[in-house]
């Protein structure tokens, strides 16, 4: 045993060393700007890391980046940052950054899928990028080809992205790894408010008397918010209440005034719950002024399956079958009786999934209707499925959600709702997003100053790149559907081609891009900054799907992680403070930065990749008639239109797309740019050889001042309206909506919110447009003889029930698994884990278990296991104290260290809604290895 | 600066020394000497070791605690180490101690140098976590939490999070809307394995363990904790009795003396 542990520690200490070689970059150049005169130059930028979206000042001298500082103006964090936020200037120069494009090659320089990995040309890289998609496109058409795209993508890079594929290719395969993060979040906007993104801002922490946190461990993970929250709570100690939900102790519970640790899934009937408290003991607390004027009720189906495939699946193996038989029918267990009984269930019933392709139906509903849903969950009911610590008492587990509710009620009590994975990776995700409203609009707690359900997004421009570009595999710019023909008409028109160029159906999501990978269905797919072979579900599937099918994959990455690992062409990528660039964060604010410095090695910008890449294929190639499958017929011939458009069947799609009359018009040298770099626009010192073995000298236009503008266009007078780009290069950000320069603080409240006033409606207006035609229905289903309700201006209250995750620990696999992530490390720590400081700071991932289930199974901290789900197993040492504590029969594995790849044991299950997987909940078991 | 000043005045006094100690023969000897003085005082030895003096005389450098730590944080100490020849010593911020609770280098002990009777309280059974290898201190001018950044790794990764390192909370009155985190080592439960200076993400750690005697005052017997009942534990029994006799000439001698007279 101590042997094993001390192997495993060894190699990934020798790990360690090997990358602390590279970081000493940063000390050499600590040493020049000691001998040299002190000529460096502070410039405004973004932190590279999470959602909270902190300004940082960036010194640079002879070109390379010297230290970073807060930046003290900026509205987020006042100069402060976390140490992820500490060591930007340290993540651009690991030893093994990747510097040339990487192909994998037999002994005769041919692309062999099973050959190494050498250094190519970017010509190479594009010619073999080119074959490989016009073979694929030709014998899968379109949709057989697809892209991973990022919440850490710029705004321009993911706009460059979803104008290549959509408009230029016609495939829908576009999808962000923000669907791991937040796509319920913007489900349940969409479902809720008609509109994406949060109502209101920051500024709530300071203003809320209560603070609650819904699956969210922001002191870890929003550490910057969290000092805000902390102050407040300093600032009064009295009156400012915090409540962290969870289903294992973290360090939100520091500072909680209340802790209340769940059962996984469970969250669904806690709100239900409190919804029973205000509708059953407390009706006066409900705001009939505002619940009458602005909003209606509403619910869905509950038979919608858990976003997996259908068992009958070859792939499959006996063991995972064990719990994919329940996507297409599921015994109800006891709780599940209760909780369905209004729809005439009962306890032992066998519930088909007959409405899996109608999961996001929904229907009005009468007020007598959600009264009689809530009915079971009482005090009583909700407590005794709920309590997630078995060794705390059941009376305790009630005082603590008895005071929740009345939290919640209290009259003149101003209350926030925080969220964040907990809540949206969740296979009822969307569900629980739409109950946090149904309590905050039920009270008229919402869209208040210091009111409302706000959901925290992860990644840097989650909200900016990934839902307001819309980077999702049914999205356009600005909220709109590639399914709704007024959107794709729309988008044509600003986009210049031709009427029909969009394909109509929606593609492929993050999990079925990899589905469809296995099962042949695409055969070319592209990974931009993300890692989605380290932080998808049920990993081994699409590890082995990558590397033993006939397919190709290109992985662009600024360093080797998983995703380049399996892939079989690299594309050296430009990282953040490389290029001219964009982060919207969670509250709304768009924050823009010049680029700092030269590229490192042979590395470009991932726009400047897709932009490459659109030089080689013309128009004829790809807009004529081209087959889709579901679509009779296939796309239409678009051609005649084009040429009507007064282009060539011999123009390209960078032509069209990118280098158009329209982009030619942003001259650079710009003003807002005067003496700075610009490798897109003038190419730069290194004279990289470019895509056609010639140096690249540059675009001779400014491209990333096109896209913005171009892409602003999208939103104006939709409320989505986004400054001009010029605008944000003097300021700290701002906040969309910006209407005649003017941020808006508070959404659909007509104090803050022109948009709002604009409707005339009062006091509110939920204006969002989608979703808003509703027809009328029982709580069973809807009834289409009755007319459609308008809805404009209006939000919903949603009823949804408990129901239990479709994995549940049993006799075999006796632990929940839950995993997340650690203050110290971003996501996959291709970046962080090369920083030696953060590294030695936390080095590996351990597997937290409670004192006393180690025990029972005779094992000691420290000990090495093998933690073990249907879908795989990985080795991890056991931690009993430190900074999780969970309860007995729930484990928590972080998922940053690739030694300990826990992707491989989570089930690819998702809300069948927002198709956002469920990385919080499997069974599993330990055994000593 | 005054820590600068003071460290420099010492490497003088150290140099004067050894100076004058070549002067008279026998220079290296002594120079070698006075530096292992001065490292082996700083020296933080495994989890249940005797008080440095005994552990010296108890220890049979036989290099089993050594062997048996599962981690490679014992090392042996050799010579040019500064640290007495074959004893086993740790530096956290290379390797820190994992606070193993099988307790693996204590058990395998031999001579006693190293006894689980120094990690058990009251007859219990010996417990890691009464470990008493040192004593962490933090540096607040280097610590990147006093400066009102979000790091606190320090306290994340203690094996006693809560306990021996907590979290203080302070307004930030500069920003007006943050607090700042601030880590507190406590004293009675930090253990000295030190897995935070091995955190500490500063170049030179801002938080490390220095050996009890080093990190630690001490008070008198004469003043007793009102406010905290056990405190009265210190009084000693032997309380020192006034030697009447010579007492009293002294304030014979003073109330004698005509001094203010002659002024």
């Amino acid at each position: 045993m101590k042997l094993a542990r001390r192997d495993f520690l060894k190699s990934s200490a020798a790990i360690a060393a090997a990358a602390a070689v590279g970081v000493a970059i940063p000390q050499t150049l600590k040493a020049q700007a000691k001998k040299a005169e002190k000529g460096w130059k502070w410039d405004k930028a973004v932190c590279r890391f999470c959602g909270t979206g902190c300004g940082i000042m960036i010194a640079t001298k002879n070109d390379k980046i010297l230290a970073v500082k807060g930046d003290p103006l900026a509205p987020v964090n006042r100069g402060l940052n976390c140490i992820k936020g500490y060591f930007n200037a340290k993540i651009m120069y690991g030893a093994d950054r990747l510097k040339k494009p990487l192909l994998r090659v037999d002994d005769n320089g041919n692309f062999s899928k099973q050959g190494k990995f050498k250094t190519v040309s970017w010509e190479r890289a594009f010619d073999e990028m080119e074959t490989r998609i016009k073979a694929t496109i030709k014998e899968l058409g379109p949709t057989g080809i697809g892209i991973f795209g990022s919440g850490q993508h710029t705004i321009m890079e993911g706009y460059a992205a979803v104008k290549l594929i959509k408009a230029g290719f016609r495939s829908n395969n576009i999808d962000p790894n923000a669907r791991h993060c937040m796509a319920s979040a913007v489900a349940g906007f969409i479902q809720t408010f008609g509109i994406d993104e949060p109502a209101g801002n920051y500024d709530d922490m300071e203003i809320t008397d209560t603070v609650v946190t819904w699956g969210a461990n922001m002191a870890e993970m929003h550490p910057i918010l969290w000092s805000r929250i902390t102050e407040n709570k300093l600032s009064h100690p009295e009156r400012t209440k915090v409540v962290n939900l969870t289903t294992y102790t973290n360090r939100t519970s520091d500072l909680a005034d209340i802790e209340i640790v769940f059962k996984p899934n469970t969250d669904l009937a806690i709100w239900n719950y409190i919804a029973n408290e205000i509708v059953y003991n407390q009706p006066e607390s409900i705001d009939w002024e505002f619940v009458k004027k602005y909003t209606v009720f509403a619910t869905g189906f509950v038979d919608i399956g858990y976003g997996m495939r259908k068992p009958d699946h070859a792939k499959f193996s006996d063991k995972e079958k064990e719990t994919v038989r329940h996507e297409v029918a599921k015994k109800l267990s006891g709780d599940e009786g209760k909780s369905l009984a209004y729809l005439g269930y009962k306890e032992g019933d066998v519930m088909e999934m007959t409405h899996r392709a109608k999961a996001k139906n929904h229907w009005i509903i009468g007020y007598e209707d959600f009264k009689k849903a809530l009915k079971p969950y009482d005090l009583d009911f909700v407590a005794n499925i709920a309590k997630g610590d078995p060794d705390e008492s059941m009376e305790d587990f009630k005082k603590k959600l008895k005071a929740l509710a009345d939290l919640y009620i209290e009259k003149g009590r101003k209350i926030c709702s925080y969220w964040t994975m907990g809540f949206n990776q969740h296979t009822r995700g969307t569900w629980v997003n739409e109950q946090a409203y149904m309590v905050h609009l039920l009270l008229g707690k919402q869209s208040k100053p210091g009111n409302g359900a706000f959901s925290l997004t992860g990644q840097p421009s989650a909200c900016g790149t990934a839902r307001e570009v819309g980077t999702f595999a049914h999205r356009l710019p600005a909220d709109l559907l590639v399914a709704n023909p007024k959107h794709r008409d729309f988008s044509e028109k600003i986009w210049k081609i031709p009427a029909g160029t969009l394909n109509p159906k929606n593609g492929s999501h993050v999990m079925k891009i990899h589905r469809d990978l296995e099962d042949g269905l695409i055969k070319f797919a592209w990974i931009t900054v993300c890692n989605p072979y380290q932080n998808s579900a049920n990993a081994n599937h699409w590890i082995k799907a990558a590397r033993t099918m006939d397919n190709f994959i290109v992985c662009s990455d600024a360093y080797p992680g998983i995703s380049a690992k399996v892939s079989d062409l690299i594309l050296p990528s430009s990282m953040i403070y490389e290029k001219w660039g964009a982060f919207g964060n969670a509250e709304r604010r768009t924050q823009h930065w010049i680029q700092q410095v030269t590229p490192v090695g042979d590395s470009m910008s991932d726009t400047w990749q897709f932009v490459e890449l659109a030089k080689r294929f013309k128009l004829s190639e790809v807009w004529g008639t081209q087959k889709v499958p579901g679509i009779e017929g296939g796309l239409p011939d678009v051609m005649e239109g084009a040429k009507a458009m007064g282009y060539s069947p011999d123009d390209t799609l960078y032509d069209v797309l990118f280098a158009n009359e329209h982009a030619k018009k942003f001259a650079w040298p710009d003003p807002v740019g005067e003496g700075r770099l610009n490798t897109e626009a003038e190419g730069d010192k290194r004279d990289v050889i470019g895509s056609d073995g010639k140096p690249f000298k540059g675009y001779g236009f400014f491209l990333q001042k096109y896209i913005w503008e171009e892409y602003r266009e999208f939103g104006l007078g939709h409320a989505h309206d986004l400054a001009p780009f010029d605008a944000y290069h003097s300021c700290r950000g701002l906040k969309w909506p910006v209407v005649d320069g003017k941020e808006t603080l508070w959404r659909f409240n007509s104090d803050y919110d022109v948009y709002a006033k604009k409707a005339n409606t009062g006091p509110f207006a939920f204006y969002g447009k989608a979703l808003k035609n509703m027809p009328q229905g029982s709580l069973s289903k809807p009834d289409m003889s009755k007319p459609k309700v308008d809805l404009s201006n209006k939000a919903k209250i949603f009823f949804r029930p408990y129901m239990e995750a479709p994995e549940i620990p049993n006799k075999e696999y006796p632990y929940w698994l839950c995993t997340g992530r650690v203050l110290e490390h971003w996501h996959s720590g291709t970046m962080t884990m090369r920083v030696p400081e953060l590294y030695r700071a936390v080095p590996e991932a351990l597997c937290y278990i409670h004192p006393k289930d180690a025990a029972k199974q005779g094992l000691v901290e420290g000990d090495l296991v093998w933690v073990e789900s249907r879908r795989g197993r990985v080795k991890a040492h056991i931690e009993t104290r430190g900074r999780n504590r969970v309860p007995r029969g729930l484990v928590y594995v972080p998922w940053f260290d690739e030694k300990v790849f826990i992707n491989k044991l989570c089930l690819d299950a998702t809300c069948p809604i927002s198709k956002e997987t469920d990385f919080k909940k499997c069974a599993i078991k330990i055994t000593k290895a | 600066m005054k820590e600068e000043s003071m460290a420099t005045r010492r490497k003088v006094i150290q140099r004067m020394l050894e100076g004058a100690v070549f002067l008279g023969g026998g220079g290296l000897l002594w120079g070698n000497s006075i530096k292992t003085n001065s490292k082996s005082d700083y020296v933080l030895r495994p989890p249940g070791a005797l008080k440095e003096r005994s552990f010296l005389k108890a220890c049979i450098k036989c290099g089993q605690c050594v062997e048996a730590c599962p981690y490679d944080t014992l090392k042996l100490a050799q010579a040019g180490d500064g640290i007495a020849n074959g004893t086993p010593y740790f530096e956290p911020r290379t390797i820190p101690c994992q606070l193993c609770p099988d307790m693996p280098c204590t058990a395998v002990c031999p001579s006693g140098a190293l006894d689980l009777k120094n990690l058990s309280e009251e007859e219990k059974p010996a417990d890691i976590m009464n470990s008493k290898m040192g004593l962490a201190v933090i540096h607040k001018e280097s610590c990147l939490a006093y400066w009102g950044i979000r790091c606190e790794a320090c306290y994340r990764a203690c094996p006693l999070i809560g306990e021996a390192i907590t979290l203080n909370y302070e307004i930030n009155e500069r920003t007006g809307k943050h607090a700042k985190l601030l880590p507190i080592v406590h004293s009675d439960v930090c253990t000295g394995c030190g897995v935070c200076e091995h955190a500490c993400v500063v170049e030179k750690a801002a938080v490390f363990v220095l050996p009890l005697n080093k990190a630690t005052g001490e008070v008198a017997d004469h003043y007793i904790k009102s406010w905290d009942k056990s405190d009265e534990d210190r009084i000693n029994e032997n309380v020192k009795v006034a030697d009447d006799d010579k007492d009293i000439e002294s304030a014979i001698d003073y109330l004698n003396d005509d001094d203010l007279i002659n002024e």
